[in-house]
């Protein structure tokens, strides 16, 4: 009896511990309101006490998705610098619609901005997302696809490097700890011209970080097996053919040039992809879509 | 018997000082996005209720896997959010204004338009007079409504299996 009291008592020690060390964040936040509110002491003042209360968090999921979506539009910008939208409504529209629905079925559907997709005017083979979730393809990546399953493959894959945040991983730890520490010691004030240089020095650096791992290095390999991971998982949930992958890979190994700077350099081979994909005990089956959906994607491609 | 009564004061205890905790923390959410939908059902398909701006507060009244069944504070309208729109930080639109003075601590508090913002955008764009936001801008006005998404699915036979899952 003894010894249960005593293991009470030392689980009851425990709960209250953690509980203690819960609540002191919240205790200090309460006080410090209380004293602001009190004219007991400055707001200013209150603020500091809160920031040395805090230790800050110094890793990419400290932005917020309004900060990704600012990221994402620069990032968008270099892209658009080396390659040229293809302006073309009807293209456009088809593929926001399919893109749009794609990503409300990804486990990130909801990005700061909402996901926007745009046709790139080239013949080379490669495709772009940014942490905004701005999405671009290359004519030469659809003309890949002979289905709108295969399409919505590709769209998927890169709503995948989306939600895994794999562009915002690109971004050099240092650049990111500096923009962190001025967010940390500017509090709740406005800028001033220091903080902005600052910011926008982290800031133009974290755009190069990824432009060049997006654009001329790839990702690593892995990610870009998760990515096609999410995007089977994404075509499942829809309703499309997960083996519309399969097919859009088969089409792209045809079509790839060695040597080219596009997915050729950027992405590992197709056949390698193909072969981590049907790795685990799933077997796709590769079926006409209705006819209906082969129509309106005939039509849209028709535009190309 | 007074060891027992010992023991139970001591659940009592825990009890009372666990259980606020838990129940305390999640309940009030901001939007995180731009613009949020509140929607009849848990489903991006679902009618939309009402619209939700950047920083707004929503009560959970029921958590289903990724989806929040809210209220807006004050209203009777209620209905689902996907929790991907949805922060447990409270966000502040502008320094200054009255919700800053009630104090929160960093990981509790989000200032809107801090960071990497249009400020930081416009000088960055001085520096890079190559790039061109035209584009965009342009693509960002690319929107589909719930409705079209249902026809784009209906006309191409199209069943969904599943919602998207949580982040």
């Amino acid at each position: 009896m003894k010894k249960a009291v005593r293991v009470m008592g030392l689980i009851a020690l425990a709960v209250l511990t953690v509980a203690a060390c819960k609540t002191m964040e919240t205790a200090t936040t309460l006080v410090t309101a209380i004293g602001v509110g009190s004219g007991v002491i400055s707001s200013s003042q209150g603020e500091s006490i809160q920031r040395s209360a805090v230790a800050i968090s110094r890793s990419v999921e400290s932005f917020t998705p309004e900060q990704e979506y600012f990221i994402g539009r620069s990032v968008g910008a270099v892209v658009l610098s080396k390659y040229t939208a293809y302006a073309n409504t009807q293209v456009n529209q088809y593929i926001n619609m399919l893109g749009q629905t794609l990503a409300k079925s990804s486990d990130l559907p909801e990005v700061f901005g909402g996901y926007h997709f745009l046709v790139l005017e080239s013949d080379d083979i490669n495709a772009f997302a940014t942490p905004g979730g701005h999405i671009f393809i290359t004519r030469g990546l659809i003309r890949c696809c002979r289905t709108e399953d295969a399409l919505a493959a590709v769209l998927a894959h890169e709503i995948g490097h989306v939600q895994l945040r794999h562009g915002m991983q690109a971004i050099e730890k240092a650049r990111v700890t500096e923009a962190l520490t001025v967010l940390a010691q500017e509090g709740l004030k406005t800028y001033g011209s220091r903080e902005v240089a600052q910011l926008t020095r982290a800031f133009s650096g974290a755009i190069s970080d990824i432009a060049s791992n997006m654009i001329n290095n790839g990702y690593s390999r892995s990610f870009e097996y998760q990515a096609d991971q999410a995007a089977l998982v994404i075509l499942q949930r829809i309703g499309y053919n997960p083996s519309g992958l399969i097919d859009m890979l088969a089409g792209m190994e045809q079509k790839l040039k060695p040597g080219g700077l596009d997915f050729a350099k950027t992405h590992p081979a197709p056949r390698d992809r193909i072969a981590e994909i049907q790795k685990p005990d799933l077997t796709f089956t590769s079926v006409a879509p209705p006819k209906i959906r082969q129509e309106r994607f005939i039509k849209a491609g028709s535009q190309l | 018997m007074r060891r027992m009564r010992f023991i139970f004061a001591g659940f009592s205890l825990m009890a009372v000082l666990a259980l606020p905790i838990a129940a305390d923390t999640q309940k009030t959410l901001s939007v995180q996005i731009r613009e949020g939908q509140i929607r009849a059902t848990p489903s991006f398909l679902g009618k939309m209720v009402a619209k939700v701006a950047y920083g707004d507060r929503v009560d959970m009244l029921e958590d289903r896997d990724a989806w929040k069944r809210v209220s807006i504070p004050g209203g009777k309208l209620q209905g689902w959010m996907h929790t991907s729109a949805l922060t447990t930080k409270r966000i502040v639109l502008k320094a200054g204004q009255a919700d800053v003075k009630t104090g929160a601590t960093r990981d509790e508090l989000a200032l809107a338009g801090k960071g990497f913002n249009e400020q930081v955008e416009a000088a960055f764009k001085k520096e890079n007079k190559n790039l061109d936001y035209t584009w965009i801008n342009r693509m960002e006005g690319f929107k589909v409504s719930p409705e079209q998404m249902q026809d784009f699915l209906a006309s191409g036979n199209l069943v969904p299996r599943a919602e998207g899952g949580t982040p």
